[in-house]
């Protein structure tokens, strides 16, 4: 098939009957910050990863906000938690705690069982 | 036979507590990493454990390290454990000058006064009365002191002490029992039958109005019963630090190191923690963001009882200053990062999407400005007009595509991760075949040096500067400014490069002192090892910071790390400068460089970030 350059996006629906909302206020209860953010995306700007990828942490935020986790587990996994998102949000997210915590959450590995 | 029931409760003591701290021993030794068992092994029969043996003597007897901090909390240590140790083995050459034979019954020296009824019979009696009571004289006044410590810890120079749990009450309970407790058993013994010293013989005396011939035993057996509890308690509470210290100084002798993995020097290292609370008044997070239970102390404690909650172990700052102020030695910071540290998937690569220039020209330096650099543009504008004025080639690394050194992410225990980008780094250093990797950032420079085998030397950009001058290739006018130097965590306590800065500071301008300098200097609160407290709590600890810093009225605030740079500039109470800003500025023109593209401002100290 002839490419065109463009692709035809799937259509993003939200169903907020399947969609899981809870986890978003769970993130909050660690990440009080969070629900502060105005999705500026001025943390993708700055963003080291973002210069090699297409990886978007504002997109990553906004989808696990609607309850829409699929493929953000991997989509996450090309942060370098550099922290240049957290000085340069200017309203205070503490971004960096927010992509720990959902790396957490959303990985299969269990992160929290350290072996002693 | 020398033999009364109330010995029994102190024998079954004393084996359960030999028996538990035998099996704690054989564990940890078991757990300990290969090149650890390595150097045990080797440094095993050498001077070394002489020199351990000194060691143990200063610190776990003497406690010289808790005086240093203060007489007071020192003697109190000193008295109750060296004391302790002197009762015990003088009790013991007593006994067995009484039994006439080294091999008596092995309790007669704890209850030696209920049996040497007869008073003043064997070898040197009086002389040893006199000591012995001479000596639980000086462990009752450390015990007096601990109680004192107890109501009021601002006497021995602490302002606050640990929040202790309800075990480590009961065991803290019956070491203050002990003595008063074997004090008057003995004075009634005395009162009795005459064989007291100075002191049980003279509070015999005065207890010969009371029915002294019904208290007698009762007393001998609470005296033991007590000993009993604490000996229980011992294992498992905070007083296994005492066994523990002692073989925590002969591994560190013998060579072994924690590395990043959990090992049984970890464990040995937890377990000689003895909560005493120094470390609490170090933390920033308590002095400066009344944040109260994430302490070292606290957080070595919930990993020992195995309740380490994620919040706890991540709300630290990594700054090191507890580290630096444990009386034991603790790796406190490494311990929290080892507790960090996650599971590994093996085989997974995570930056595959990364494609990283590889170098074409032939440069004497690489440059990595590193992620915080490039939020604050100036430091690498100046570290341009830097190499340029010194007639050095140099290739800067990360200009367009670069990427983070690593660090970041092993400070949140992603390991895995961090191996996958020191790798990517390294292939673009090695393509270089430059002689020296200059950085801008403590924190890249922390992990070129620890994480990274590099074959060419890694240099913070003050220790290069410093040595461009020393070479004469770098020339700087005296501003005639006053400045004081902030320490970076990572930098100062992290690499202990403390000389460099202050070198090159002394050149341009007037170098002040602060409060805390060196390795008592505080973190800039922008840490990024603290991934729960938020920007609030960050300007509390950056603001008491620069109340510090700025006590002199400096004119200037140099830093040598961008983030710290970061912080402090959002205090708007001083300018702040990076000393790549301030040398670029004070640059001597001996012959003309390169021309630079610079920002507006960029040359004047007054630039105002208000």
């Amino acid at each position: 098939m002839k490419n065109w350059g463009f692709k035809i996006s799937k259509p993003r629906v939200l169903d907020f009957d399947t969609a899981n909302l809870d986890a978003y206020n769970r993130l909050i209860e660690k990440v009080p910050s969070a629900h502060r953010c105005l999705m500026c995306g001025a943390c993708t700007a700055t963003c080291t990863a973002n210069l090699h990828t297409t990886f978007n942490f504002r997109n990553c935020h906004l989808m696990f906000r609607r309850g829409q986790f699929e493929g953000l587990a991997e989509e996450l996994d090309k942060c370098m938690l550099c922290g240049k998102c957290k000085l340069v949000c200017p309203r205070g997210v503490n971004t960096r705690a927010i992509i720990y915590n959902l790396r957490i959450v959303l990985s299969d590995l269990n992160y929290k069982k350290i072996e002693l | 036979m020398n033999f009364h029931p109330f010995i029994l409760p102190f024998s079954l003591g004393a084996i359960v507590l030999f028996a538990i701290i035998i099996y704690k021993y054989v564990s940890w030794i078991k757990k300990l990493d290969r090149k650890q068992k390595y150097f045990v092994n080797k440094n095993m029969f050498t001077f070394k454990t002489i020199q351990a043996t000194g060691e143990v003597i200063r610190e776990a007897l003497i406690h010289r390290n808790i005086y240093k901090k203060n007489p007071v909390l020192g003697y109190m240590h000193m008295s109750l454990a060296f004391g302790w140790f002197l009762l015990i083995v003088v009790g013991k050459t007593e006994s067995s000058f009484y039994a006439g034979t080294f091999f008596e019954e092995p309790w007669l020296a704890i209850f030696f006064r209920y049996f040497a009824r007869e008073p003043h019979e064997y070898f040197m009696a009086t002389q040893f009365t006199f000591i012995m009571d001479f000596l639980l004289l000086v462990v009752l006044s450390g015990v007096l002191l601990a109680i004192i410590k107890r109501m009021r810890s601002k006497f021995m120079g602490m302002k606050k002490a640990t929040k202790h749990s309800t075990f480590d009450r009961i065991a803290l309970s019956a070491l203050w029992w002990i003595f008063p407790l074997r004090l008057l058993a003995e004075s009634t013994t005395a009162a009795i039958t005459g064989n007291g010293g100075f002191l049980t013989g003279s509070l015999g005396n005065l207890m010969s109005g009371l029915p002294v011939q019904a208290l007698e035993l009762p007393l001998w057996w609470a005296y033991s019963t007590v000993l009993f509890a604490f000996f229980v308690a011992l294992p498992f509470s905070r007083y296994m630090h005492i066994p523990t210290e002692v073989i925590l100084i002969f591994l560190r002798k013998w060579g072994a190191t924690a590395g990043e993995q959990y090992s049984g020097l970890s464990d040995i290292q937890i377990n000689a923690c003895s909560r005493c609370g120094i470390c609490i008044d170090a933390c920033q997070l308590n002095f400066a963001a009344d944040i109260n239970n994430v302490q070292s102390v606290y957080f070595i404690r919930d990993t020992r009882y195995h309740n380490l909650t994620d919040d706890i172990a991540n709300n630290c700052l990594l700054c090191g200053r507890c580290t630096e102020a444990c009386p034991v030695g603790i790796e406190t910071t490494l311990i929290r990062q080892q507790m960090r540290n996650k599971a590994e998937i093996p085989g997974k690569h995570y930056y595959d999407y990364a494609d990283v220039p590889d170098c074409n020209s032939k440069p004497e330096v690489v440059y990595f400005a590193g992620c915080m650099s490039h939020l604050t543009p100036s430091i690498i504008i100046s570290m341009k007009k830097i190499f340029d004025a010194a007639g050095v080639k140099y290739w800067f690394m990360d200009e367009e595509k670069g990427l983070c050194c690593g660090r970041p992410m092993r400070q949140q225990g992603f390991v895995q991760q961090s191996k996958d980008l020191i790798s990517k780094n390294m292939r673009m250093i090695h393509s270089s075949g430059a002689k020296v990797l200059v950085t801008s950032c403590p924190i890249c420079y922390k992990s070129f040096r620890d994480e990274y085998v590099l074959e060419i030397p890694v240099l913070h950009h003050t220790e290069y500067i410093e040595k461009l001058i020393d070479s004469g290739k770098l020339e700087l006018k005296n501003s005639g400014k006053s400045i004081v130097y902030h320490d970076p965590c990572e930098l100062g306590r992290g690499c202990n490069v403390y000389d460099a800065p202050r070198a090159v500071l002394k050149e341009i301008g007037e170098l002040r002192t602060s409060e805390l300098e060196k390795e008592n200097s505080l973190c800039c609160g922008g840490s990024l090892s603290n991934s729960v407290i938020d920007l609030a709590t960050q300007t509390k600890i950056r603001d008491h910071g620069l109340e510090v810093l700025t006590a002199s009225k400096p004119d200037i605030l140099a830093t040598a790390c961008p983030l710290c740079k970061k912080s402090l500039v959002h205090g708007n109470k001083v300018i702040v400068k990076d000393i790549a800003e301030i040398v670029a500025v004070n640059i001597v023109n001996k012959k003309q460089p390169k021309k630079v593209q610079t920002a507006k401002n960029m040359n004047e100290f007054e630039v105002s970030y208000k």
